[in-house]
């Protein structure tokens, strides 16, 4: 604890906590306060994550002790680059997902800004922490609000696939806590570091229980990623929630991806001696299925809704299929593909409803009965909240809206000139290049995949483009705020800016990649005494 | 007393899966809980199983690992049980919103057709 900077990795936790908190007690009375204190907490982690990232794109990693214990006795937040970047897409998302709710969604309830920065404070948490218990806790913080937030505007839709949602989770929590549990009774310490110095000497005859603990653990990850046969709560879930929540809901699903890359690779990684690997193959498996799972969803869903939870489905399928490879270019692209993904799908959600609101009314609270009875048929009515919509006509609002279509179905699908394409192809060049790596057969089938994945999306999105844009016409003229459009308008420019500063953004992944393959530097940042030479 | 407590244990999570599975919910909530029940048993047994055993050491005695019951599966019950108290609560009252909402006790919100 030397300087203040030491001090800016916690922030990010404390900013939103501090401000739920005083919203809880400004309540009901003073709800301009509570929006203005929310708009302030955001801009607030705006500035801190673009902080962390300039200081995390450095060889070493920054450890915050709390309390100033030691490792292993006390609890450690870490910051390397991986991280960093979490951090900053939850801050991004979560700004323009406030930005958005602050037309109309946040008036839907009261709880909405303090479950909203709860969300965050969660989020942010989870990315930071180096211990799994208080990826535990962090979880179910973020879970808790997640809980709220998918349940904001109430409604038969959201209350019947909240209640899914909610019963799964908390089996994954138990899972969760089983695996925790198990790595303790064996292993002795929950820091995530130690426990991979540890993992080396484990005695034979307990490893296995340990990797079957890890096993665990890694079930109540990819319950989080939605990894097919885990993942079928899904698209109900993000298709039935509020645009903002469920932009925000996006990014909960790449926490899963993120434990699986942090945890996976820290222990099972090239220095684990006998386990090294374990599981990979799995991984590998488990992302093809999800992928093909996905595919055929995406080109299944009859409402935008879907075909959005669909699309969370082929990233999470695609970010798992790469990870499990265990290679560190692999790697590379995989991250420079979930930055890309996170900000298309959360831009797609906030976009959905601008779309579906010149369509009919309270679509997307009726996107199950849409389903049952085909796209133009409805003439329920909306909730009574959801029909003055706000904000002064933007002219050619539809061309706006179409040409932000087009943007987020080039990026989904990984077609050039977006970011997607180029991180497809950062993936997929080292597999196909001569030597080494894993056998070709599978990264044959990886490349297949992975191709076919982004035509089935590409076919999906044209078609559900000509319905929303040219089939079926308007039934009031659309109507848009522009607090509405520029959240969109942020996320699909910095997904450009990715795509023309891809040299950086590339180098920035892959050296992020590489320390994930290689944790000598986490493992002595964390444990300075106990890392030792490899 | 170690197959005491892995009876127990097991009896309570196989009671809870079989109710998680029901198709009622009130019949899930109460799955979860004894889950959850279950859970928690089990992490409090990994810090292992002894009778007697000091939780801080006496005054004037040299500490021995021997006798020392571990307190940091204790600490991880506590939270995980007010963290299963507190979604448990939320959990009663979604269940009572989608038994409002939907009008059936289902998990699916509507009843199966015959």
């Amino acid at each position: 604890m030397t300087g203040w900077t030491d001090h800016l990795v916690i922030a990010p936790i404390v900013v939103p906590m501090l401000a739920g908190a005083v919203m809880i007690l400004a309540g009901n009375r003073w709800r301009g306060l509570a929006a203005g204190l929310g708009l302030a907490s955001t801009i607030a982690l705006l500035a801190l994550s673009a902080a962390l990232l300039v200081l995390a794109d450095a060889p070493e990693v920054r450890v915050y002790r709390l309390g100033d214990w030691p490792a292993s006795f006390g609890i450690v937040l870490a910051l390397d680059r991986l991280s960093a970047m979490m951090v900053a897409l939850t801050s991004v998302l979560g700004f323009a997902a406030f930005v958005f709710s602050l037309a109309r969604w946040h008036r839907a309830s009261v709880q909405f800004h303090p479950l909203f920065q709860f969300q965050l404070m969660g989020l942010n948490g989870a990315f930071l922490t180096g211990d799994l218990f208080n990826l535990f806790v962090f979880f179910e913080v973020m879970l808790a609000a997640s809980y709220g937030m998918a349940l904001h505007g109430s409604g038969t839709a959201r209350v019947r696939a909240g209640l899914h949602y909610i019963v799964i989770n908390l089996v994954a929590s138990l899972l969760f806590l089983v695996g925790v549990s198990v790595v303790y009774g064996i292993a002795g310490t929950l820091n995530m570091a130690d426990l991979a110095i540890r993992l080396r000497g484990v005695a034979a005859a307990d490893r296995a229980l340990l990797e079957a603990g890890l096993a665990v653990l890694g079930i109540a990850f990819l319950v989080k990623a939605a990894m097919w046969p885990l993942g079928f709560w899904l698209p109900g879930t993000y298709a039935a929630a509020s645009a903002p929540a469920a932009a925000i809901l996006s990014i909960l699903s790449k926490v899963g991806i993120y434990a699986v890359l942090r945890v996976w690779l820290l222990l099972f990684g090239d220095g684990a001696g006998g386990s090294a690997g374990f599981g990979g193959t799995w991984l590998t498996l488990g992302g093809l299925l999800t992928l093909g799972f996905g595919s055929v969803a995406v080109m299944a869903s009859q409402n935008l809704a879907r075909l959005a939870g669909a699309s969370v489905l082929v990233s999470s399928g695609t970010l798992l299929t790469a990870i499990g490879l265990g290679r560190a270019e692999v790697t590379a692209g995989a991250l420079l593909y979930l930055a890309g993904s996170v900000l298309a799908i959360g831009a797609f959600f906030l976009l959905i409803e601008l779309v579906e609101r010149g369509r009919d009314i309270g679509a997307d609270v009726l996107a199950v009965t849409r389903e049952a009875f085909g796209t133009g048929e409805d003439q329920e009515d909306g909730e009574p909240g959801e029909r003055d919509a706000v904000g002064v006509p933007i002219p050619a609002a539809v061309a706006t809206l179409g040409v932000s279509f087009l943007a987020c179905a080039l990026l989904l699908a990984g077609l050039p000139p977006f970011s997607g394409f180029l991180a497809k192809f950062a993936m997929l060049s080292p597999l196909l290049a001569p030597g080494g790596g894993p056998p070709p057969a599978m990264a044959w089938v990886v490349t297949a995949a992975l191709i076919l994945s982004g035509l089935t999306t590409v076919v999906a999105m044209v078609r559900a483009g000509m319905d929303a844009f040219w089939i079926s016409p308007s039934v009031i003229p659309v109507r848009v705020s522009v607090v509405e459009f520029l959240p969109v308008a942020l996320l699909l420019a910095l997904c450009a800016l990715l795509t023309m500063a891809a040299g950086p953004a590339f180098d920035y992944a892959a050296a992020a990649a590489q320390a994930l393959h290689d944790p000598a530097g986490y493992l002595r940042a964390v444990l300075p005494a106990a890392a030792g030479p490899r | 007393m170690q197959l005491v407590v892995s009876l127990a244990i097991g009896l309570l999570a196989g009671s809870g899966v079989w109710l998680l599975l029901r198709a009622r919910t009130f019949q899930v909530i109460i799955g979860l809980a004894l889950l959850s029940y279950a859970v928690n048993l089990f992490i409090f047994s990994t810090g292992g199983l002894r009778t007697g055993a000091e939780a801080i050491l006496q005054p004037g005695e040299v500490g021995s690992l021997a006798r020392y019951a571990d307190p940091v599966p204790q600490a991880l019950v506590l939270t995980a049980i007010v963290i299963g108290f507190a979604t448990t609560a939320l959990l009663l009252v979604v269940l009572l919103a989608a038994r409002g909402l939907t009008g059936t006790d289902h998990v699916d919100g509507r009843e199966r057709e015959r």
